[in-house]
């Protein structure tokens, strides 16, 4: 086949053929193209104004390692004035996240970003390869995201920024899209398009890849030979979404834009009046100050069951009933007193006032 | 025309793990293969039965002989598994007619998986 010119410049070979468009454009065109669409998502959006803190949610894996180029690359051709940091999780998953803090650290010097590393361990005094010796490979996963969760915002909090930026991708949101279709979850379908999101007192989250295709941000990195990480988690066993990115490429390969079209179907779902109303009201944690829709958040549950040897009774909301039924019953020992907590959460104070601009389907 | 040709191949995003966890690799592929990509070493194709190695029989051949274990992760119905790039001389094999591409001795063939964390 002779080599086709770029549909862009036509002067260079084109050497990649655009998902979203099935434009054949060169190296060149596409770095502009690309950079330029997530500019464009971030404007739209109003994610920033200048003097703004933003961490980078930094795993080391190919999005967040391409995202903390392309935001550098683009705050300062732009001006943006935007402060950037290095924000990572430590799960305490020796033979993953151990080596893929090496390649963060790499990160930090290449792209000069303050970084900041917070692990379960400290913030929890449970690492994920103690949590699997106790509760086994079964409810693992739940543990790990209630956990990131709060970690990310806590350690943004010691950074003091306004925003997290993750480098959630068009493939990750369409997946999350099937997946709450097919459970049911309409409450998290509107949800889960939004390009950010903020909880009563949680720092603002903002997805700047919601329109990149998981093949240009992987290709972005092969070009300008990026270092990133790429091992699957050894404690993954997320089938459920296994699945969803399995039918989701298969649905890609017979029609490249099905993957924004479901983005597009997510973000057409509106949340009624009466399904809101079912949502529980957000409060704060009374044991560590994080945003809850219980009297005991999430993560402090978990750690109870942890902390006890019960640990799958943070799980269910059956099994916390049991948790609680017990400590009525004055059964169970050591009291919750006793046990290790996490540190209180006290959000600072930002001067950011600005609204989220969520994107109008 | 050579009986052989020699191209090199690399796997990255996490598919060298199933490949010995090895890059790069140098191989031999004959210059004229079966059809229907038949990668057995003593495999007679007769006389217009062969159509020049390409990407497609490449594939079934990493599968055959260099894949460890797995294979469902790496090929399916005769080509890639969705969600692997190819490129063929840092080129999108899209725009290079994916299986069906003629490999030229010194090619090089990059496979690079986006299924691996984030
Ligand atoms: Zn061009
Ligand atoms: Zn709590």
């Amino acid at each position: 086949m002779p080599p086709r010119p770029c549909a862009l410049c036509a002067k260079a070979k084109a050497m990649i053929k655009r998902p979203k468009t099935g434009q054949q454009i060169c190296k060149d065109c596409f770095f502009y193209v690309f950079e330029t669409e997530v500019h464009n998502t971030i404007t739209e959006a109003k994610l920033f104004k200048p003097g703004d803190r933003v961490a980078i949610g930094a795993s080391g894996g190919k999005d967040s390692t391409v995202l903390a180029y392309v935001m550098k690359a683009l705050n300062e051709r732009y001006n943006y004035g935007l402060n950037l940091f290095l924000l990572s999780i430590d799960e305490g998953i020796t033979g993953y996240r151990d080596d893929s803090l090496e390649t963060v650290k790499r990160n930090q010097q290449q792209y000069s970003m303050p970084l900041k590393i917070l692990s379960y361990e400290e913030l929890y005094g449970w690492t994920m390869d103690r949590i699997v010796s106790q509760v086994g490979r079964k409810n693992n996963c739940t543990f790990c995201g209630v956990f990131r969760r709060q970690a990310l915002d806590r350690g943004a909090a010691m950074l003091s920024v306004d925003h997290i930026v993750t480098g959630h991708n068009a493939d990750d949101i369409a997946e999350t899209v099937l997946m709450n279709i097919m459970r049911g979850d309409i409450a998290r379908l509107g949800r889960c398009t939004a390009i950010c999101t903020q909880g009563e007192d949680t720092i603002r989250r903002s997805k700047p890849f919601k329109y990149a295709y998981e093949k240009e941000i992987v290709m972005y990195a092969y070009f300008k030979k990026l270092d990133y990480f790429s091992t699957e988690c050894i404690y993954s066993p997320d089938a459920y979404r296994g699945h969803a990115r399995v039918f989701l490429k298969d649905l890609e390969a017979v029609r490249p834009s099905a993957i924004i079209d479901i983005i597009h179907s997510g973000e057409a779902f509106e949340i009624k009046e009466e399904i809101k109303a079912t949502q529980k009201v957000q409060q704060t944690c009374t044991r560590c100050g994080y945003m809850s829709s219980n009297a005991l958040c999430k993560a402090c549950t978990l750690l109870e069951g942890l902390e006890r040897g019960m640990a799958n009774a943070g799980i269910t909301d059956r099994g916390t009933k049991q948790l609680r039924m017990q400590d009525a019953a004055g059964e169970a020992s050591p009291t919750p007193d006793n046990l290790r907590t996490i540190p209180f959460f006290e959000l600072k104070p930002t001067s950011t006032t600005m609204i989220c601009l969520e994107p109008t389907p | 025309m050579e009986s052989t040709i020699s191209i090199k191949v690399e796997f990255s995003g996490g598919l060298e793990l199933l490949f010995d966890n090895k890059r790069s690799h140098e191989l031999a592929l004959p210059a004229v293969v079966p059809l229907n990509n038949d990668t057995k070493k003593d495999v007679v194709v007769a006389e217009g039965q062969g159509k020049p190695a390409d990407v497609a029989y490449l594939i079934a051949y990493l599968r055959d002989h260099l894949l460890q274990e797995r294979a469902e992760l790496f090929e399916e119905g005769g080509t890639v598994r969705p969600g692997i790039l190819v490129l063929v001389n840092d080129t999108d094999w899209e725009l290079e007619g994916e299986g069906e591409y003629a490999l030229r001795d010194g090619d090089e063939i990059v496979f690079i998986s986006t299924l691996h964390g984030g």
